[in-house]
């Protein structure tokens, strides 16, 4: 009944959109449009030939609307391509939720013959375990999970990518786009402020937005950030709410780590820029979309595939970064962004690759105003919630070595969480 | 004045006598064969699937193995447990729309049991106590609107739906609160679990739906609290008149929804979830309120309307899945059958007639 009602107001709004589109777009303004990718997704490589009877399961929290769940069926379309695989081999089932429902789609896959389940969402991890251990000759791997290095299961597999250097990549964007504001005189250098909607007050949020606000902060050492979390890692109407409020509160520019078009679309309505996440809001936001870093899942999927295919042991965590193709940008929308935005991300990736920049570099930022020597994070998820693992080494935190999904939680200065009740 | 006299038609809708049994059936069976038909079409139209294709991947997808099966078997107990809880309140049309909150309060009570009792009871005594407080936590969720409704005549609608977004609002915050990691990911403590009987997870479940379904049929059909019910719903004047008193079969009735509810939200938590968000109950607390009255309050018909919306969902889920369309095409086809059978039950119970006729002021 609810999705019927949906439904209706879905088209209500289509057709009013309709008609407001062809209302506008008089003007002719000449717009330079997107940039090439200074980090596009790589070709993928398939030197395995895959046998007509293996099968692949893909189990997604949403569909194609949330923005995260995309991100993942577009890989999968990637890898399906590449490696020749048939509509047969690959099953995919959407808007299957953080309960035994997960369990049970997975179970289903493993009974309908496949070689790998894939879950793409946090709180599948432990319905997916369940079916591992009943399933031992099926691979289950399960994305942004926590668990699979101390669960010592032969057959259920963790994988991340280390997109905080995505992150900061796409700071330096936001940054030089500060610099501009500051240049120009619509803000001073103090008013430099970044709004940030955040789903959680989680490791994987924490990370995302803080390498966000180094990468800014590298190329604009005033820049401070106001983080407004929506307790939710899909709620259109709260990360609109979110951003609206941002944007009362001075923030010149938004990002956000949630997965509806809730806050993009509140930008583009009160044009401020905005950094997106999972990929290009350019086509609904033309005016205000700067870049937006995404993780490539292409790559792991052509990962574990290639090693069932060739008898090979898939490793419990599995991290890609920029050299695997897991990180990745898309273009650059040259009417929004800094002039020199593309060389500077260019430049950027280079030292990344070489070692030269480490995005958690400890000289990089403080805690209390205070440099970090030493810090315990809880990177084993036994239900314990205690810290066990030293995270800086040589003079800089180890994100996502210790496992593949983040562990930075640290509450660095010139970033003010507004709401910390999530 | 309109010229045209001589071809006035009049329609009016005139209620029928009640129909034999085999008539209802056959229109019923008549208005879902019609609607697959339009469903297929549309399908048809919009896709370039073939619409046999499409039902047998709706079977498939309810049948087509036994994980699927049973699978169904527990989302078919679960939401008629749900329709049984709301069927007392409507039948005294009182628009009980909380059922939501009443499952989820519920289920957050035995959540919250396991969470700090789990390690310190035996498992015996704590599902006795895991029952315990989701039935009160449940009663207590229904009770509040109803005491409103019964003392101050408040709507009980709104209220119902005000305290769902409490009870979703309690979760977020227990999740927050003792989710230290912050991922709002309770993790299962499938430990602290119901008993699991015969190797299947989900049969305890459905034998207990199967028991309270018998139990509030006797209810509303052989008590003499059922029988209040029935009599405040048709009038409140005539319960009045006739010395039942009102505001008692109210709280009274909303402590039997709640309690129901409390149980639904034990059986999702404590027998197939064993963990809790603010999805757990999935919309079935509105969803229940369909079951109920395409089953004009029956709760032995409730067993089949429950199947049927049931079955739609998880055919469309398949549908979706084999032929890689979005979920909304599914959706349409659900919508196209419950339009045509909750349609039929228009013409079950009213007929249409057309006179051709030139009366004055017809």
């Amino acid at each position: 009944m609810k999705k019927v009602i949906a439904l209706l107001t879905t088209l209500a709004m289509a057709l009013t959109m309709c008609v407001a589109l062809t209302g506008c777009n008089e003007e002719n303004k000449e717009l330079l449009g997107m940039s090439e990718s200074p980090l596009a997704a790589p070709t993928l490589e398939v030197d395995y030939t895959v046998p007509e009877d293996f099968k692949i399961g893909f189990i997604c929290l949403h569909d194609e609307n949330s923005t995260y769940d995309l991100n993942f069926l577009n890989a999968v379309d990637a890898i399906q391509e590449a490696a020749g695989l048939t509509d047969e081999q690959v099953i995919i089932k959407t808007n299957v939720p953080e309960g035994d429902a997960c369990y049970t789609a997975a179970k289903d896959l493993a009974t309908q013959g496949c070689d790998i389940v894939f879950a793409n969402s946090f709180g599948h991890e432990s319905f997916m375990i369940k079916a591992a251990k009943e399933f031992p000759d099926v691979e289950f791997c399960h994305a942004t999970g926590t668990k699979a290095h101390t669960e010592g299961l032969d057959n259920f597999h963790n994988a991340f990518a280390s997109i905080f250097q995505g992150r900061y990549l796409a700071g330096i964007a936001a940054g030089l786009k500060l610099n501009e504001m500051i240049e120009a005189k619509e803000i001073t250098a103090q008013q430099a402020k970044i709004g940030y909607v955040g789903a959680f007050t989680y490791a994987e949020v924490i990370s995302g937005y803080t390498s966000f606000y180094l990468g800014a902060k590298s190329v604009c050492p005033t820049v401070t950030m106001d983080v407004q979390f929506t307790g939710s890692w899909y709620d259109a109407t709260e990360e609109k709410n979110a951003a609206e409020a941002l944007i009362a509160k001075d923030c010149v520019l938004i990002s956000q780590h949630a997965d509806s078009m809730g806050a993009p679309g509140a930008c583009e309505a009160a044009g401020v820029p905005n950094v997106s996440y999972n990929g290009s809001t350019y086509e609904s936001c033309p005016e205000t979309f700067i870049v937006s870093s995404a993780i490539n899942w292409a790559p792991y999927y052509n990962y574990i595939i290639k090693c069932v295919v060739n008898g090979e042991k898939i490793d419990a965590d599995w991290c890609g970064g920029i050299a695997e193709g897991s990180v990745v940008l898309t273009g650059i929308n040259q009417d929004v962004a800094a002039e020199g935005t593309v060389d500077a991300i260019k430049a950027a990736i280079a030292d990344l690759k070489d070692g030269k920049v480490s995005v958690f570099d400890t000289d990089n930022f403080t805690v209390g105003k205070e440099t970090l020597t030493t810090y315990t994070a809880d990177v084993d998820d036994m239900g314990d919630y205690k810290p066990e693992t030293e995270a800086i080494e040589n003079g800089a935190f180890t994100e996502s070595t210790k496992r593949s999904a983040p562990y930075f939680d640290l509450r660095i200065d010139g970033i003010t969480l507004l709401n910390e009740k999530f | 004045m309109q010229k045209a006299k001589n071809s006035k038609i009049s329609v009016h809708i005139v209620k029928r006598s009640p129909q034999p049994w085999y008539i209802g059936l056959g229109v019923r069976a008549a208005a879902v064969i019609l609607a697959l038909i339009v469903a297929g079409i549309i399908i048809t139209l919009l896709t370039d699937k073939n619409p046999l294709a499409i039902y047998a991947s709706m079977l498939d997808g309810a049948f087509g193995m036994d994980i699927r099966v049973w699978s169904l078997l527990q989302d078919v107990a679960i939401l008629l447990c749900i329709s049984l809880a709301v069927t007392p309140a409507f039948k005294m049309r009182f628009w009980n729309c909380g059922a939501e909150g009443q499952v989820l309060i519920g289920g957050l009570a035995t959540v919250t049991v396991m969470m700090f009792l789990g390690d310190k009871l035996p498992l015996p005594l704590l599902i006795v106590v895991m029952t315990v407080a989701s039935i009160l936590a449940g009663i207590i969720w229904a009770v509040i609107p109803a005491v409103f409704k019964a003392q101050w005549n408040t709507n009980e609608t709104l209220f119902t739906l005000m305290m769902n977004y409490v009870a979703i609002q309690l979760i977020s915050y227990f999740l927050k609160t003792f989710v230290k990691t912050g991922s709002g990911v309770l993790t299962p403590m499938e430990q602290y679990g119901l008993p699991v009987l015969f190797g299947h997870q989900y049969l305890l479940n459905i034998i207990i739906v199967a028991v309270l379904t018998v139990m509030v049929y006797i209810y509303l059909k052989s008590t003499k609290q059922g029988y209040e019910i029935a009599v405040v719903g048709e009038s409140e004047n005539t319960a009045n008149y006739i010395g039942i008193n009102v505001k008692k079969v109210v709280i009274r009735t909303l402590i039997v929804s709640g309690a129901l509810c409390g149980i639904a939200g034990l059986l999702l938590v404590g027998g197939t979830n064993h963990t809790i968000n603010t999805e757990t109950a999935g919309g079935r607390g509105f969803t229940a309120i369909m079951v109920s009255w395409l089953a004009k309050f029956n709760p032995i018909f409730m067993v089949f309307t429950s199947f049927l919306i049931v079955f739609l969902q998880k055919g469309s889920q398949q549908v979706s899945t084999d032929f890689r369309l979005p979920q909304a095409i599914s959706d349409i086809v659900t919508g196209i059958i419950l339009f045509f059978i909750i349609g039929c039950e228009f013409f079950l119970n009213y007929k249409i007639v057309i006179s051709k006729n030139g009366k004055e002021n017809a």
